[in-house]
């Protein structure tokens, strides 16, 4: 590990460098894996597209819960749950009214997009008070099993019957139970530049790159720009939890995380510093769970499982707990390895030994393992299943981090909690200091 | 809210809560009655760091606690203990193992909420608040084992206590343009910082995780976060235990010479000599009650507590 720590020392920009450094190295593996497969331009695009995205929700989720766990020591095990109240909010208020022959079942109530950001972000918000008041007052453990009920109540409500459709404000919604609802409002790129009358521009700009990209080139150039505007978005919740943890307020949120009662003897109101916390960790998990659905044409409630809370948890903890910069490094290596990672190892593989014939079932692949000594077989029937055996990866790639990483693949970081630097001492004073008392001054 | 505006209209250190006015590290607080303001001084001889405290009321004694009874259980851990603690003093708390001295602590500072019976803090009843709500009064704990937050450094440990930070509240925190007045105020707040480090002689160790520190170390940085809260009364919970000769020494000079500047102590101590030597006033507590108390000398020559202290066989 030595290696890569004075590696990462070299680089340049610092915590920034090793970011940039990071998200190349993933491109540059992609882009070599895209030309083993054989991909064209178009299909390399896509690729770095889908990479771009998925590296950024989970950069944006792993930040989230940093605040909650790595900050304040908040066990939430139900990320999922806020998302989903996210998305669906979203929905609820910004598809189109409903018309009756149209595709969707049920309508929403017909406002502009960005109102329907606002409102899921308030009510994942709304939703983590709900749990907190009761919940922040029990002991860590408790909470946990407190959040991951939530998250499995929230996906049950939006399966049920009984919210399929209803009657808001007099117009037909609903949340389409377990067939799903088609988010039918206008395309989220198009809002956001039309928003900023940009739209035009842009489609100019969509039709100039078919030279390079031919036939419809929309698609691809959307996913690339979304990819990128997330990224932005990744800065955005950096900067902003950056900014919540180099404060007092950070700084009390620390203090609870390491004894909640010293904390309450010092004065510090620490259930209402808590509820903060675990409000604001919320908006942003359900901002998140917007930015990834909201293109997705549709979602169903079974999407919302609590698998991806624990996507969430391992990028966290490849990251390592409290460190913002370590939280999107663990997000983008988690995306690019460990979730996309599998899928384009396995077409690689195949390209590379296109003889290789995979037996269809356990039987076949053990076999001539023990009769023969053979292992090949095993070995390509392992390789053609690598998707299935993702979760096996992920619980690998667990233990071994808790075994020789522990504080996250960053190492323990000091991140002081101020907004200003400790050591650094008004020029007066630290004459005074020298003269005192700082015999032993680092 | 309530808490506040009360502290508010205590006098000068009620500044303690408004923000901007606390901050100097001079005590500023009208002394009014017997504790001289000159008795300040500290090892460098400049305006102390740490007198921000101080005395805001006449009465001569700031705790006053009265028939105060809590069991867990079927067991009653304090049974109906009262007495009360002199302004400026250095009052001993002592008694046997399981005598209640730890559940009297937890009640005065607010971790439980006594069955009955009152706490009094100057003048105002605190009975049943919770711990930062007592904190924020002027009346500051510290533990019996150190309980530093590990995985801060020294520095964010001593940083954490002052009250009244605006950068506490989230949105002065993050939004462009505030911002600038939490900077200020950290500037501030980490000047009293350093000087209370060098007064405690641990600011080589400011940059140190606490978790790294030794045990007599822990306690000193205990005691210099308490003080930085700008407390009236602190209430230390054996504070010597588990530290060596020299720093026993050194932590005893520092209460002592904050006694000096104005500060009331309640000290939970085993080490009865340590107790007889140190303290001007002695409470015995004996299942759950107060035994007696008095004068080191009155104490130590009293029959009963002989009797509770090696079982009434001397």
């Amino acid at each position: 590990m030595s290696i890569a720590d004075r590696f990462a020392e070299r680089l340049p920009g610092g915590d920034a460098g090793l970011v940039v450094a990071v998200l190349l190295g993933l491109y540059l593996v992609y882009v070599l894996s895209g030309e083993i497969i054989g991909f064209e331009l178009r299909g390399q695009l896509n690729s770095i597209a889908t990479l771009t995205f998925y590296v950024a929700v989970f950069a944006m989720l792993a930040l989230a819960l940093n605040l909650h766990w790595g900050y304040t020591g908040l066990f939430n095990i139900g990320v999922v749950g806020f998302m989903a109240v996210g998305i669906y909010v979203l929905a609820l208020v910004s598809k189109p009214v409903y018309e009756p022959g149209g595709a969707a079942q049920v309508g929403g109530l017909g406002l502009p997009l960005i109102v329907g950001v606002v409102a899921g972000m308030a009510a994942a918000a709304l939703l983590g008070l709900v749990i907190a008041l009761p919940a922040l007052r029990l002991r860590a453990d408790y909470l946990a099993i407190v959040t991951i009920a939530m998250s499995e109540i929230v996906r049950f409500t939006f399966l049920s019957s009984t919210f399929q459709e209803f009657q808001l404000f007099g117009k037909r919604v609903g949340f389409g139970g377990g067939s799903g609802l088609i988010l039918d409002y206008r395309d989220p790129l198009a809002a956001l530049f039309g928003a900023v009358g940009l739209w035009d521009p842009y489609l100019g700009v969509v039709a100039a790159t078919e030279a390079v990209v031919p036939r419809n080139p929309k698609p691809v150039v959307d996913g690339l720009v979304w990819g990128v505007l997330l990224l932005v978005v990744v800065a955005g919740y950096f900067w902003l939890l950056k900014r919540t943890g180099e404060s007092p307020f950070g700084r009390v949120l620390k203090a609870i995380r390491e004894d909640e009662m010293v904390a309450n003897s010092l004065g510090k109101d620490t259930n209402g510093f808590k509820i903060k916390s675990f409000m604001l960790g919320c908006a942003l998990m359900g901002l998140a769970g917007i930015l990834w659905y909201v293109g997705q044409g549709a979602v169903t409630p079974n999407t919302f499982r609590p698998r991806i809370t624990f996507f969430v948890w391992i990028a966290l903890i490849i990251g390592g707990a409290g460190s913002n910069t370590g939280s999107i490094l663990g997000g983008a290596l988690f995306a690019g390895l460990l979730y996309q990672g599998p899928r384009y190892l396995k077409s690689v593989i195949e390209e590379l030994f296109p003889g290789a014939a995979a037996p269809n079932s356990f039987g076949p692949a053990v076999s001539p393992l023990i009769s023969g000594g053979d292992p090949l077989p095993f070995v390509w029937y392992t390789l053609d299943n690598v998707r299935q055996l993702q979760l096996v990866i992920m619980g690998l790639v667990l233990i071994w981090l808790m075994h020789n990483r522990p504080d996250g693949l960053l190492g323990h970081r000091k991140e002081s909690a101020a907004s200003i630097d400790l050591m650094t001492r008004t020029a007066s004073t630290a004459e005074d200091a020298g003269g005192q008392g700082g015999d032993e001054d680092a | 809210m309530r808490d506040r505006r009360a502290r508010d209209d205590d006098g000068p250190t009620g500044a303690g809560v408004g923000g901007d006015a606390d901050l100097r590290p001079d005590g500023s607080g009208t002394r009014s009655e017997g504790a001289d303001v000159d008795t300040r001084e500290t090892p460098g001889g400049a305006g102390s760091p740490i007198a921000g405290g101080g005395v805001s009321l006449d009465a001569e004694y700031p705790l006053v606690v009265s028939d105060l009874v809590k069991s867990f259980g079927g067991i009653t851990a304090v049974d109906g203990a009262s007495f009360r603690v002199e302004r400026g003093s250095l009052t001993g708390l002592i008694g046997p193992n399981g005598a209640g001295k730890s559940t009297t602590f937890n009640l005065i500072t607010g971790v439980h909420a006594p069955d009955s019976g009152t706490v009094t803090f100057n003048g105002e009843e605190i009975t049943g608040l919770e711990p930062h709500q007592v904190a924020n009064r002027g009346l500051v704990r510290t533990f019996q084992i150190a309980r530093e937050l590990k995985e801060m450094t020294v520095l964010e440990n001593m940083m954490l206590a002052p009250k009244g930070q605006v950068g506490e509240r989230l949105w002065r925190s993050v939004t462009p343009g505030v911002r600038g007045g939490v900077i200020e105020q950290e500037r501030e707040l980490l000047e009293r910082v350093w000087e209370t480090l060098e007064f405690f002689e641990i600011d080589h160790l400011a940059e140190e995780f606490a978790g790294n520190l030794s045990g007599g170390q822990r306690k000193l940085l205990e005691l210099a976060r308490a003080l930085l809260t700008d407390p009236d009364m602190l209430l230390l919970d054996e504070p010597f235990a588990g530290v060596n000769p020299t720093l026993e020494a050194r932590l005893l000079d520092h209460v002592h010479e904050l006694k000096d500047r104005g500060y009331t102590f309640l000290l939970v101590e085993h080490d009865m000599d340590l107790i007889m030597e140190n303290c001007e006033h002695v409470v015995v507590l004996h299942q759950g009650r107060v035994l007696t108390e008095g004068t080191p000398a009155e104490v130590r020559d009293d029959e009963e507590v002989i009797e509770a202290y090696l079982g009434g066989s001397v």
